[in-house]
Order: structure tokens, then C-alpha cells, then sequence
């Protein structure tokens, strides 16, 4: 008795934990590997999806990126009333390095450039009847980001002048999975562009033109015309407004408020962001709308300011409302609907532009290109135009929609009381970039 | 698994060890919480006690004996050791074989005389009757060197536990739990608000006792997990004899401990006027005298805003205006109620303990609360001389009605934001909410939301226990931990979640499968001279937990409020984790007459949680101890009770990070419909364990029989190895990458003095304990310096400095020259030195960061005081620490010079007015941040505090009362908890830790935290 419980106690202890080794191998279940992801055509093109569902967190193209262009550029129009103290800090031009909304608004954008050189880097692994497809949805999606990125945290580019200040790190490959990354510093704002523009010709020349909601030749061509214009570069500017508008894929709506708060792309939207319900709210009814329509407090009242540039009769005008005890737009009122990033009236105010700019009539002439965009929304044709009337229609019509301090930056127009280039309306390299990223330590904005 | 569960079994209570040395020993406890140490008698050795037998036997007549404990009578008939003294450590009572109590030291029971590392126990008794919900709250103050804190007043809570100090910047720095031999999951399911507390489903009133493992070599037996020390709970087991049975009846009320004095309507509209017209002045503006400037102003904006937020009322007509008091609207009182009762008995061969408990708490704060009832069963069945089973079993369900996180606008504490001019409800009678009051009016949440989470917990450890010799046990267990979580959410269509999804609802489902086998020998033995014994075993842990959850939106009415009403299911989610550990642990003690004695440890773990490279650890231990008092040459020092130096090394590790952590991996994500891949995790097959090597040097003394007594302990706890998530450039892509970077040391010391001051009619004793621990980084590879560059929260790791220090920019007051808040510039050399200690910029970026301070109180004390007299017991704890800083996160909103329309506290009324104000507030700039940066020394508040812990006042019915009504023991009781608080700490609690933003590198931020409840309750205890 005693002798065999000492046996099967020395066999049980022995034994035990050897036919259990394998125990200790558990495979997670909600990720996998990397290898399992790159190694095939199928993964290759979900790491795609992946990049578009990055691309649509809150604090970028789910809406922040908008928001941020917004508040930098607000003077008296739009006045920022909400808690959060890192927008706010943004609309008072008195931003921390820390501040939480520029930090993840760098680190989710070069979340998303990572994901695109992942799939740019296993590009080979995709079927050659859809590589096209994918390589320029990767690159189209990386200028994007890079393109913004560039207006945020560096100074406005000069056109015919050197542009050797600060842009932003281009980062073109994955970084490595198995030490530890290494910094990228700054390259120059014309290097950034140059790499937009030209990663942007590929990535037309590569997409189809029809595409769903993604990226498609046409959405190349369309955010091209708007780098041109940022540039000062009017001529291909004009060029690229002028292809879009003729490939007569996409059509303006015929009643202005139709091209807001859809759930799905309108016939007017060359390129927007996705929301499902499934998602989070987008983040521009978060802060521009009110609760009664899924946004919060009403954290963005909308001043006399603004609302006093419209003529009477003006449809644009009737979006705004009432909400919260403030004025609000109205473009941003359905949380999962798309986000709107590229549409086609802009493309006809950047021809309009160009050509009054350059004296052509490339496509059209400045004033009908005007009148198209001036009588959709309910207002009499002008019978002749100039440049201020065709950046004033821009500023109505485009109106919290993301593109603000960019004009003003372009236009070199004062922000109150700043000019156009103070420090303080460039975002500051994020704090918590400059302690880990040695490179980018020296290489701080002005004034931070 | 399925092998395993064919495998195992069982085990044992201890019976082995125990029959080596017999003896009797009780706490005269009754439920006291705080049980004065004298009333430990040793009735086997009259010689030792402390008051005479006749006190004693007339104490047990007198009912002393009540509660959970037993009459002499059974003592002397079982032997079984069933209690200790009192909460401390290093009080030894004797070190006389066959005299001693004991203590669980992890698969095995020790004579606390031959005890060479740093064990405390903590019996039962003493903390059964503490009106907090789980066992580590009503340890508070009972333990040198163990700091425990609630997070906040929020009921069902997690709390926070330090075991000389923090090892870890990322892996966690709680503890493990071991419960009747089972590591217990911790992991919280629920996913509103902030983690619940783990340790709630467990009734305080069925623990025999707690044992903290302090040391490496105490701990070094549960290895891997054991660098944050252990703590082993044990519950009561069944007693052969008559049946006894015990009720216990409690009714209390709590208070908020603090509240804050914030701006009444006339002040806050003055002070908001004046910050409006100081922004006008400050943008060159004047709408005073200068009428063309008004429209537009910022003056304007803030009439504007006081209109709106004065709903019905009008806020400049005295005859309308209200002042409401948001503050009060908040919280209430609280209430508890404990009805508990309980059974043992049994024979020889069959012995039983049986619990039942209710428990129902409402919290301070509005719609915040939970209950539990509690069974248990706990057999030990001798089936002949050779085998032994058994059982614990136990079950609990936790309901709890959840508040959300700190941090969330619908959080009943963010209501003190609301301004005082707005009226709680419209004529109505509805609750006003946005845009009448400036954020959301969170008593909708009371109305109109609910959060109930409901856990079901059942703890069975069976055993079989083979006695192979008479000193010889192979014993098996097998312990099943299972959890099972119910939430259920529902959030009206005026509620912050359900206004935009026409009502919205939220279910969770959780479980989690916690199977720990065990098999091990023990062995005990002694000849004349030698002791003897050890364990030699083997354990298997596999813990899956499953998660799935639903939400829904668009709600008929608010009434329905399960997920089949749901317009849309709008999102579902179903996931799982796995981890493992499969280990060998042995053990050895030898003495020599109780004078000599020397243990060995060593356990060898492998964890699924880590690369094949680096799957196994060793963990050895070892240590000795020297009872002086035995020698020869101390045999004429009288006095001299007892002396014992210990010393004591050993090695150990924590394994708290990510279930994946070494693999490389894609997450998921979609866009549009379609699932999409995310390269998420970056890989790391070498990553391992942090490792522990702590040293432990220790002294236990005894004087005049054991009237004073105490010890001294001395240790350095260096941790190696640190997995760091190191910042990374976020270019790559990513922000952080694991890795075993680093080092950190903890050394300190801990002080233990019993005294009994008078022995007389009136038996008066004090407990001191007292403990040091300097906590610091020593190494984190290539970094000086982890700030995760919040601009909201300070905690870093940085080199030379303790873990989570704040960081940020030291504030220099108002200039006085025109109210900006300045800054130290701080700059610095080459080196890091600071150059400059006087120049000031009112440029906050260019202000240096430096240490504010440290979150972690290095200093931890506290004094118990006992005193009876006849049939009256009073104890009173007073528990402090000392040394640390908290960090006012919320005050850069509610004490901001008015930076928005949040209502500020009444000091900010002493902000700057005019040059030459000497003031620490800056101006008052309605829009502008002006000095209310987050990151800011202006607010970092000291956190030392002295708390009058405890108190209680119990009577014991005389026996003659108690026979003429068939009682064996009554006792009534007053007592209060957390009735003082000495502190000079700006906010509402010193005790506090925001619970949104608590982890191993961040704490100590208060953060619209609850202050702490101020209980007062009255209990009734009787045994039949």
C-alpha cells in the first residue's frame, strides 16, 4: 500500500507536467500573426482595409482633421464653447505640445502611412489583376495624410521660392517588427510636396475610375488639383479641377443641402470617409452638431460673423439653425454619415480660380464656373466676377468643411489678429514626439 | 485539459503538520474587529497568559468567546489551531514548541517561532466586523509596510495594494490572491465605468485568516507571481463538537468624509463677470465704459450664457434667482446593511463549517450601490486513517449598480460643474440638461439609465489527501475558480448615450474558467533534536475568459430596455484569452531545537504568456533564522522573552502583462462593412518576467513575558528586467514596443510594537506599526525618462526618482504686475542640473518640467488602541501615511480662474484684481488658460493625512442573562469608520486615485473622484 503510493505519486509528479508542455501554447484569438497576414493576396488586400479603417479614426479623416482646420483658422465666425481643453487650445492659438489632439492626430496619421507601406511593401503578394488597384489606393491614402500632415505642422509653402523650411518626416517603408524603429527626421516642405504630387500622378495613372467608396483615379486627380492650388501652382491646379470635372463622373446635386448628412456617397462626392453605425459617431457632428443630433454639447456655436457674409435668399444660409442656444451648420448632422472629404463644387472653385488667376478659360469661363456653384444656391447669376467674389463663393460653400486655415494660409489673410504665418497657427511637433524620437528633438517648430 | 481533469485531486487542510505539535490557541474575538492582542490565551500553558484563567473563564462565561470562535472546551478536545492574536506581524507569542500559533506560508503551514521569512497573519476575527466591502479594505492600517487604498468613495471599487512597494512600471503592482490555495483571476469584466473590485464576491466574515507573504522567500514559492508579494486567505473550517452558531446583524449610515465649498449664484456671476470683462480688457476692449465695444464682447457672451443657464429662473432678479447646491445633489447617504450567520461543528471523521451572508450597501454618491449574498461550505471527511477529502466550496452573487468612470460627464461628481444659477428642473419638473446647464445634467443618468452588473463567483478546492506515512501526505487539489458577469445597460432617450440612438442599451456577457490542479508531498518530522519537513509538488493553471456583448439602439420607450426592443443591433462582439502556467515547487525547513533554522524554496514556472525562449524561470529562495532567546548565554536575561534574528533571500517575478505580448500581431478592424487587418503589436520572442531579488533582514523580540513585544524588519527588493512599453517614434507607426528594460529598488523598513500597558481590571494595550520604503528607477535602458506626454496627467518614470513621480511645470504664483501665472524657467545644464532656481516666464512651454511629487506615500503608520474594562471593549485605529502628493487633475477645470463656465471653488475669488496683488490665482480670463495648465505644480497638493480609521465600542451581555436566554454569547457594538481625517490636502479626500487613469505607472490624480464614505454603524452578534 504505502510503496505504491509513493510510485504513483514520484510517476504522477514526473509525468504530469510533461504531457501538459503544450499547455503553455496558447495562439490568441482575436489577432494573427504576422506572417499569416502578409503572406497572401487575400491578407495583402485586408491590411488595405485595415489602412482605410485607421484612416477613419475620429481624430483624423472621422473628422478631426476638419474640425482642427476649423478652429485654427477661426477669428470671429466660429467661437469654440466646449470643455475639452485641447480643441480649445487650438481655437485660442495657444497650443501645448502635449496637446492631446495634435499628438493623435500626428501619431494616428503615421499609424496609417505605416499600414500603406505595409501593403506598398508586400504589394507582390497581390494578384496582378488588382495590384494597380491596391498600390494606388495605398499611395493615394499616404498622400492624403502626408499632404495634411504637411499644412498642419509646417508653414505654408511658398510658390518659386526654395521651401527648404520644415515639413514633416516622408516615412516610404514599414518600419521594422523586429527591433526597435528608429526615427525619421524632418524632410522640407518642397520634398513633401514634390513626393505628394508625385506619388498622386502614379496613383491616378494606377486607379480605376470607378472604385466604390475608395479611392479612384478620379480622387487622385481631385486632391492633385487641391495640393496644386495649396502650392500656388495654379496652372496644374486648374488642369487637374478641369479633368475632374470633365470626366463627368460626378455631378453637383441640384439642391445644396443634398450633399450633406448622407449615409452614403452622393453623386457630388468624389471622395469621403465611411461611417456605419458600427463606428463611432463621426467626430464633426460630435463637435459641430448637438445632442438632438447625436453631437455633444454644441461645442462650436457658429457667430453673426459668419452668418452676416451670406446675401438673403442664399439655401446655404437656411442650413444653419438653431441648436443648444447657439447657431450651428447644418452640414454635419448625421453622425454616421459619410464625412466628406473631397466634393465637386470645390473642383469648380478652383477652376474658377485658376483660369481668373492665369486669364484662361480653361474648361469654362471663371464666371460661369462661378455661377454654377452661386445658383445652385438659390441666387441670381452675377454677370461678372472677380477674384475676391470667387474666394468669397469658396468660403460659403466649402464653410466648415475642413478648409479654412488652409486658405488663409494660402491666401496669406490674417487670423484675428495674427498674420498668416505666425508660429502659433503651426501645430508644434507633438511633445511626446520630441522625447521619443531623437531626431525630431532639434527639429521643433518655431515659438514651441 | 481534458488529461488534466482526469489527473488531479485534492487536498487537504494541513492535518499533517498540525498533529506534530498540538495546540491551543484563541483570539477571545468574537466579531471585534480589532481584537486587543492580550486576549490571546494559551490554555495549555497556564504559566504564559497574560491574565489569570479565572479572568478568562469568566470572560468566556461573560460571552467573550462569542462570534466565530469556540469554547475552551472544543479547543482542548481538536487541537485545531483556529486563530492567532492580533492583525500584526512579528508578534511572537512564545517560542516554546507546543506553544506557538501558526501561520499558511503556500502549500504548507508553519509554527510562526520557526517562521524565517516576513509573514503576517492577519486573523479573521479581527477584521470581520469592518463595515468595507472586501477583505483588502478592512486590512488598511493592520499590516506594516502594506499600503492599501480605495481609489474612491464609489462603492464596489477597486482598490489599490502595495506590498513594500511598487516593482512594476507596466506588469502591475497588485499582489496575487490565493484563496484556500486557489490563485484567483482578478481580471474585470465589466465594461462600464471602471473595473469593479475582484475581491467582492467574498465574505469577510467566513476568512479564518489572511497571510501576506512580504518577503522573497515567502513569496519566492509562488514564483513567477510573486513579486508583489502574496496574499493567502483562508477560510474556517469545521470543528468537531457541538454545532455552534453565530448571527451577526449590522445597520449603518455613511457620509461623504469631505466636501468642497464651491461659488454661489450672487458669487459666481460676479467672478464670471469680472474673468468675461478681465478677457475684453486683456484683447484691448472695453464694454464697460466703452458701449461701442459690447457687442461681441466677451462680457456679452458670458450674459449670454447666464440667461441660458438660468432656465426659468433669471439670474439678476433677486425674486427668481436660485442657488443650487450641485454639489449636494450628488451625493446622499449612504447606507449599509449585513445580516450574516454561520455554523460549525461535526466529529471526528466528519467536520463542517457552513456560512450565508447578505450584504447590501448604498453609496454616498446617487444611483450607486451594491448587494451580495454569499453560501458556503467547507467539509473535511476523514474516510480512514489513509485518506482524508474535502471541500471548500463557496458561492456568491454581486449585484452591482455601476456609475460610470470619473472621467465621464455622466459621472454624478462632474455635476459640481454645473453652474448654481441653474435650476434642477423646469417648472415641469423635468430635469434640465444642455443647453440649460452647461454639461450634461447627469441626474438624467438617476432617472433614466441603469448599469447593473451581476457576477456569480463559485470557488471549490476539493482535496485528497493520501496519508502515506504518519508524518507523509501526498496531497491533491483541484480548485475551480469560475466567474460569471451579467451586464446590462440601458440608457434612456434623454440620456447622454441614448439621445442621439433613440435610447440605447448595452449587454455584456462574461466568463471566466480559472482550473488550478495541484499535486504535492508533504512531509514533517522531528527527532530529538531536528526538525524537519517540506513539500515537493506540482501545479497547473489554465484561465480562459470569454466575453461577448451586443448594443442596441432606437427604443420604443424608455421602459423597454432589453436588446429585443432594439431598433438596430448596432454592434456585437465576441472574444476570448487564454493564458497558463505549469510549474514544480519544493521546500525545505530544518531546525535544530527550535534554535537553528534554515528553509529552501524553489519554484520553476513556465508561462504561456511568453516566447519559447524564455517560457521557464527558476525561482530559489532561501533563508534562516536564529532564536537567540534560546541560547544559553540569554538564559539569565529574565526579561528577555524572546529574541529571533531572521534573514532571508529570495528571487521572484511578475508576469502581469498582455496574454501576447511576445507575438507579433494583426488586429482587426473594419471600414465600410468589410473587415480589414491592422499590423498591430510589434514582436518580442526574448520577452520574460520582471525579476525580484529581495533580501530581508529581521528581528523579533519579546520582553516581560510578552508585554512587549514587536520586530523590526529591513529588506531591498531590487527588480530587474522591467518590461517597459518604451515610447517609439510615432512615425514607425507605432507608440510603444514591450520590452525587459530597467531596474527599480525598493528598500525600507518596517517596525511592529505590542504593548499591554495595564493588565489590570482595565486591560489596555497599543499596536504600532510603522514602515519605510523608498521606492526607486534605477535603470530604464537608453531612456532617462517615460512621460507618455499627457497634457492632462504627470505620472513618469524617471531615473533616480520614484516610480509614477509627477512631472510637469512648477508654477510660480501671479505676477503681480498684471495677473499672468509665471513659470519657473528651471533651466538646465549638460548635465540636467538646474542652473537657475529664481527666473520666471509667464510662457508656459518654456517653462522646465521638474518632479512635483511623489503619488506612492513612503511613510505608512498606524496605532491601535484596546481597552476593556468588565464587559466593554473599546479599539480605536488611528492610520496614516505620510510623504506623497496628489495631483488636483480636476481642479485645472473647477479651481481655474474661471478659464470656462464650470463653477469654480471659492478660492479661485482670491484671484489677481489689480497690480500689486500678491496672489497664487492667477487673473481671471474667461476662454484663456491662464496658469490652469493640467501639468502644473499650482495643482499638486500634499496627501499625508492621520485618519481615525476605526472606532468601536462593544458590550458583552453578562451570562447570567445570556443563560436565562439559552445563549452561549451576545455582544452589541457601536463602531465608525473613517470618522476623522487630519490632512491638508486641498480636494475632498486624500484617499483617492482617479480610477480611469490607475495602472502601474499612473495614480494618485484626483480627478472628480467620490471622497471616501464616513461610516457609522451598529452591530448585534450573538452564538447559540
Amino acid at each position: 500500500m504505502k510503496l505504491r503510493h509513493i510510485i504513483f505519486s514520484a510517476i504522477m509528479l514526473l509525468i504530469f507536467p510533461v504531457s501538459c508542455d503544450k499547455m503553455l501554447d496558447l495562439a490568441p484569438h482575436q489577432n494573427v500573426s504576422g506572417t499569416i497576414s502578409l503572406g497572401s493576396d487575400q491578407g495583402v488586400r485586408k491590411v488595405l482595409i485595415g489602412a482605410y479603417a485607421r484612416f477613419a479614426g475620429p481624430s483624423i479623416y472621422g473628422g478631426c482633421i476638419l474640425r482642427n482646420s476649423e478652429l485654427l483658422g477661426a477669428g470671429d465666425e466660429c467661437r469654440w464653447t466646449g470643455v475639452f481643453t485641447g480643441p480649445r487650445q487650438i481655437f485660442m492659438k495657444q497650443i501645448d505640445p502635449a496637446n492631446e489632439d495634435i499628438t493623435s492626430q500626428w501619431l494616428d496619421s503615421y499609424e496609417v502611412v505605416s499600414i500603406a507601406n505595409t501593403v506598398l511593401s508586400a504589394i507582390d503578394m497581390v494578384n496582378e489583376t488588382d495590384r494597380d488597384r491596391v498600390e494606388g489606393e495605398a499611395l493615394f491614402l499616404r498622400s492624403l495624410i502626408f499632404f495634411d500632415l504637411v499644412r498642419f505642422y509646417a508653414q505654408q509653402y511658398r510658390y518659386g521660392e526654395l521651401n527648404s523650411q520644415y515639413g514633416i518626416p516622408l516615412v516610404l517603408t514599414p518600419a521594422s517588427r523586429s527591433e526597435k524603429p528608429a526615427g525619421k527626421g524632418r524632410d522640407s516642405v518642397e520634398d513633401v510636396y514634390d513626393r505628394v504630387i508625385a506619388d498622386l500622378q502614379e496613383a491616378a495613372l494606377k486607379l480605376p475610375n470607378e472604385n466604390g467608396a475608395y479611392a479612384s483615379s478620379g480622387a487622385a486627380t481631385a486632391l492633385l488639383a487641391r495640393v496644386y492650388l495649396q502650392k500656388g501652382d495654379y496652372l496644374n491646379a486648374g488642369n487637374a479641377a478641369n479633368e475632374v470635372i470633365l470626366s463627368g463622373k460626378y455631378e453637383l446635386l441640384s439642391d445644396f443641402k443634398d450633399a450633406f448628412n448622407n449615409d452614403e456617397n452622393s453623386p457630388e462626392d468624389i471622395f469621403a470617409t465611411q461611417i456605419t453605425p458600427q463606428d463611432q459617431r463621426s467626430s464633426m457632428t460630435e463637435f459641430f452638431s448637438v445632442p438632438e443630433y447625436g453631437g455633444r454639447d454644441g461645442d462650436i456655436e457658429i457667430l453673426e460673423r459668419h452668418l452676416s457674409l451670406y446675401s438673403p435668399g442664399d439655401r446655404r444660409l437656411s442650413l444653419f439653425f438653431q441648436g443648444n442656444g447657439a447657431m450651428r451648420t447644418g452640414k454635419w448632422n448625421n453622425p454616421y454619415g459619410v464625412v466628406s472629404l473631397i466634393r465637386l463644387a470645390e473642383m469648380y472653385l478652383i477652376r474658377a480660380e485658376c483660369n481668373f488667376r492665369l486669364g484662361t478659360n480653361l474648361g469654362d469661363t471663371p464666371l460661369n464656373d462661378y455661377n454654377v456653384i452661386h445658383t445652385r444656391a438659390g441666387l441670381s447669376p452675377a454677370h461678372s466676377v472677380t477674384l475676391d467674389d470667387i474666394l468669397l463663393e469658396r468660403r460659403l460653400e466649402l464653410a466648415f468643411e475642413g478648409f479654412r486655415i488652409h486658405d488663409q494660409r494660402r491666401l496669406h489673410q490674417e487670423v484675428g489678429t495674427l498674420p498668416f504665418d505666425a508660429p502659433a497657427l503651426v501645430f508644434p511637433v507633438p511633445a511626446r514626439e520630441i522625447s521619443a524620437d531623437p531626431v525630431l528633438a532639434g527639429q521643433q517648430n518655431e515659438g514651441y | 485539459m481534458n488529461k488534466l481533469y482526469l489527473l488531479i485531486f485534492i487536498s487537504c487542510f494541513y492535518p499533517g503538520l498540525l498533529s506534530a505539535h498540538e495546540k491551543i490557541i484563541t483570539g477571545a474575538a468574537g466579531t471585534a474587529e480589532n481584537e486587543p492582542a492580550v486576549r490571546a490565551v494559551l490554555l495549555s500553558d497556564p504559566g504564559n497568559m497574560m491574565f489569570s484563567e479565572t479572568d478568562w473563564m469568566n470572560s468566556i462565561d461573560a460571552g467573550e468567546a462569542s462570534g466565530p470562535e469556540f469554547s475552551a472546551e472544543d479547543m482542548k478536545t481538536t487541537g485545531v489551531i483556529t486563530g492567532s492574536d492580533d492583525a500584526d506581524n512579528a508578534k511572537p507569542v512564545s517560542d516554546q514548541p507546543g506553544q506557538n500559533d501558526t501561520v499558511m506560508t503556500g502549500y504548507g503551514i508553519r509554527e510562526k517561532s520557526l517562521v524565517t521569512g516576513s509573514i503576517v497573519r492577519v486573523d479573521g476575527a479581527s477584521i470581520s466586523s469592518a463595515p468595507v466591502p472586501t477583505v483588502e479594505m478592512a486590512l488598511q492600517g493592520r499590516v506594516a509596510g502594506v499600503f492599501i487604498e480605495s481609489l474612491s468613495g464609489k462603492v464596489a471599487g477597486s482598490a489599490r495594494m502595495r506590498i513594500r512597494g511598487a516593482t512594476s512600471v507596466t506588469a502591475g503592482n497588485d499582489p496575487l490572491f490565493v484563496v484556500d490555495g486557489i490563485p484567483l483571476a482578478t481580471e474585470s469584466l465589466n465594461q462600464s465605468g471602471a473595473a469593479i473590485n475582484p475581491l467582492l464576491p467574498f465574505n469577510i466574515n467566513d476568512i479564518e485568516s489572511v497571510e501576506i507573504l512580504k518577503d522573497g522567500s515567502a513569496a519566492a514559492i509562488y514564483g513567477s507571481r510573486g513579486a508583489n508579494g502574496v496574499v493567502l486567505i483562508t477560510t474556517k473550517r469545521g470543528i468537531s463538537g457541538d454545532t455552534k452558531l453565530n448571527f451577526t446583524l449590522q445597520r449603518g449610515f455613511s457620509q461623504p468624509s469631505a466636501r468642497r465649498n464651491f461659488l454661489n449664484s450672487e458669487q459666481y456671476i460676479r467672478y464670471f463677470e469680472e474673468a468675461a470683462y478681465n478677457s475684453d480688457r486683456y484683447e484691448g476692449l472695453d464694454p464697460v465704459n466703452n458701449p461701442a465695444d459690447y457687442s461681441g464682447s466677451w462680457l456679452e457672451f458670458a450674459r449670454s450664457r447666464f440667461e441660458r443657464y438660468s432656465g426659468w429662473a433669471a439670474y439678476n432678479d433677486p425674486n427668481l434667482a436660485v442657488n443650487t447646491d450641485w454639489q449636494d445633489q450628488a451625493f446622499r447617504t449612504g447606507s449599509l446593511l449585513t445580516a450574516d450567520f454561520s455554523a460549525r461543528g461535526g466529529n471526528d471523521n466528519l467536520r463542517f463549517f457552513a456560512s450565508g451572508s447578505y450584504t447590501s450597501r448604498e453609496g454616498i454618491l446617487i444611483s450607486n450601490g451594491w448587494e451580495r449574498i454569499t453560501g458556503r461550505l467547507n467539509l473535511d471527511n476523514k474516510v480512514n486513517r489513509f485518506l482524508d477529502i474535502g471541500v471548500s466550496l463557496s458561492l456568491s452573487g454581486t449585484n452591482v449598480d455601476q456609475i460610470p468612470a470619473d472621467n465621464s460627464f455622466s459621472s454624478p461628481m462632474q455635476l459640481v460643474a454645473l453652474a448654481p444659477i441653474t435650476p434642477v428642473r423646469d417648472k415641469k419638473g423635468k430635469l434640465y440638461n444642455t443647453p440649460i446647464t452647461t454639461y450634461y445634467n447627469s441626474l438624467i443618468d438617476t432617472e433614466d439609465a441603469s448599469r447593473k452588473i451581476s457576477n456569480l463567483r463559485t470557488l471549490a478546492n476539493s482535496y485528497l489527501n493520501f496519508r502515506i506515512l504518519e508524518n507523509l501526505v501526498w496531497k491533491n487539489e483541484i480548485g475551480i475558480d469560475l466567474l460569471n458577469l451579467k451586464e446590462n445597460c440601458s440608457y434612456g432617450k434623454r440620456t447622454e448615450s441614448g439621445e442621439d440612438t433613440g435610447g440605447y442599451g448595452f449587454a455584456n456577457y462574461g466568463e471566466i474558467r480559472n482550473i488550478s490542479p495541484r499535486s504535492y508531498i508533504d512531509y514533517s518530522g522531528r527527532s530529538d533534536n531536528f526538525g524537519i519537513s517540506g513539500v515537493l509538488g506540482t501545479e497547473y493553471q489554465y484561465t480562459v475568459i470569454d466575453n461577448a456583448w451586443l448594443t442596441g439602439q432606437d427604443f420604443p420607450t424608455d421602459d423597454l430596455r432589453t436588446l429585443s426592443n432594439a431598433g438596430l443591433i448596432s454592434g456585437s462582439s465576441s472574444e476570448r484569452a487564454e493564458y497558463s502556467y505549469l510549474s514544480w515547487f519544493s521546500r525545505i525547513n530544518f531546525d535544530y531545537r527550535y534554535k537553528y533554522i534554515i528553509s529552501l524554496s524553489a519554484r520553476v514556472d513556465g508561462s504561456s504568456r511568453f516566447g519559447k525562449k524564455s517560457r521557464y524561470g527558476t525561482f530559489p529562495a532561501a533563508s534562516a533564522g536564529w532564536v537567540l532567546s534560546r541560547e544559553g548565554f540569554l538564559a539569565d536575561a529574565a526579561a528577555l522573552s524572546l529574541l529571533k534574528l531572521r534573514v532571508s533571500t529570495g528571487l521572484t517575478g511578475n508576469t502581469g502583462i498582455g496574454n501576447y505580448s511576445y507575438i507579433g500581431l494583426f488586429g482587426t478592424d473594419n471600414y465600410n462593412g468589410s473587415s480589414g487587418l491592422i499590423p498591430g503589436q510589434v514582436p518580442n520572442e526574448n520577452l520574460k518576467w520582471e525579476s525580484t531579488l529581495q533580501t530581508n533582514v529581521g528581528l523579533d523580540f519579546g520582553l516581560f513575558e510578552n508585554r512587549i513585544s514587536g520586530g523590526i524588519d529591513y529588506y531591498i527588493k531590487n527588480t530587474s528586467d522591467l518590461i517597459l512599453n518604451v515610447p517609439v517614434p510615432g512615425t514607425s507607426g507605432n507608440r510603444v514596443q514591450a520590452q525587459n528594460l530597467g531596474s527599480m529598488r525598493n528598500e525600507g523598513f518596517e517596525f511592529v510594537l505590542n504593548t499591554t500597558n495595564t493588565a489590570g481590571a482595565l486591560l489596555w494595550s497599543t499596536n504600532v506599526n510603522f514602515s519605510v520604503n523608498r521606492n526607486k528607477i534605477t535603470d530604464l535602458g537608453e531612456n532617462s525618462l517615460i512621460d507618455e506626454g499627457s497634457s492632462v496627467f504627470m505620472n513618469v518614470a524617471m531615473v533616480g526618482q520614484p516610480l509614477g513621480v509627477f512631472y510637469g511645470a512648477e508654477y510660480a504664483g501671479a505676477d503681480p504686475a498684471n495677473g499672468d501665472a509665471l513659470w519657473y524657467v528651471n533651466p538646465r545644464d549638460a548635465q540636467g542640473n538646474i542652473t537657475d532656481h529664481t527666473t520666471t516666464t509667464s510662457d508656459y512651454s518654456k517653462a522646465g518640467f521638474v518632479v512635483l511629487g511623489n503619488p506612492n506615500p513612503p511613510v505608512l503608520f498606524a496605532i491601535t488602541n484596546s481597552l476593556s474594562y468588565r464587559n466593554f471593549v473599546l479599539s480605536f485605529m488611528f492610520q496614516g501615511v505620510s510623504g506623497n502628493k496628489i495631483h488636483l487633475a480636476g481642479d485645472s477645470f473647477l479651481a481655474s480662474n474661471a478659464t470656462w463656465f464650470d463653477n469654480q471653488t471659492t478660492d479661485q475669488l482670491n484671484s489677481w484684481k489689480k497690480p500689486g496683488d500678491q496672489t497664487d490665482i492667477p487673473q481671471a480670463r474667461l476662454g484663456y488658460v491662464n496658469g490652469n495648465q493640467s501639468r502644473n505644480s499650482r495643482y499638486v497638493s500634499p496627501g499625508d493625512y492621520i485618519k481615525l480609521r476605526t472606532a468601536m465600542l462593544s458590550y458583552d451581555l453578562p451570562g447570567s442573562f445570556l443563560n436565562r436566554l439559552g445563549l452561549s454569547g451576545a455582544r452589541v457594538y457601536v463602531q465608525g469608520h473613517n470618522l476623522l481625517t487630519f490632512s491638508k490636502y486641498r480636494g475632498w479626500d486624500p484617499e483617492v486615485s482617479a480610477d480611469f487613469m490607475v495602472n502601474s505607472l499612473r495614480s494618485g490624480s484626483d480627478f472628480y473622484s467620490a471622497p471616501q464614505p464616513r461610516t457609522v454603524l451598529a452591530g448585534i452578534s450573538i452564538s447559540l
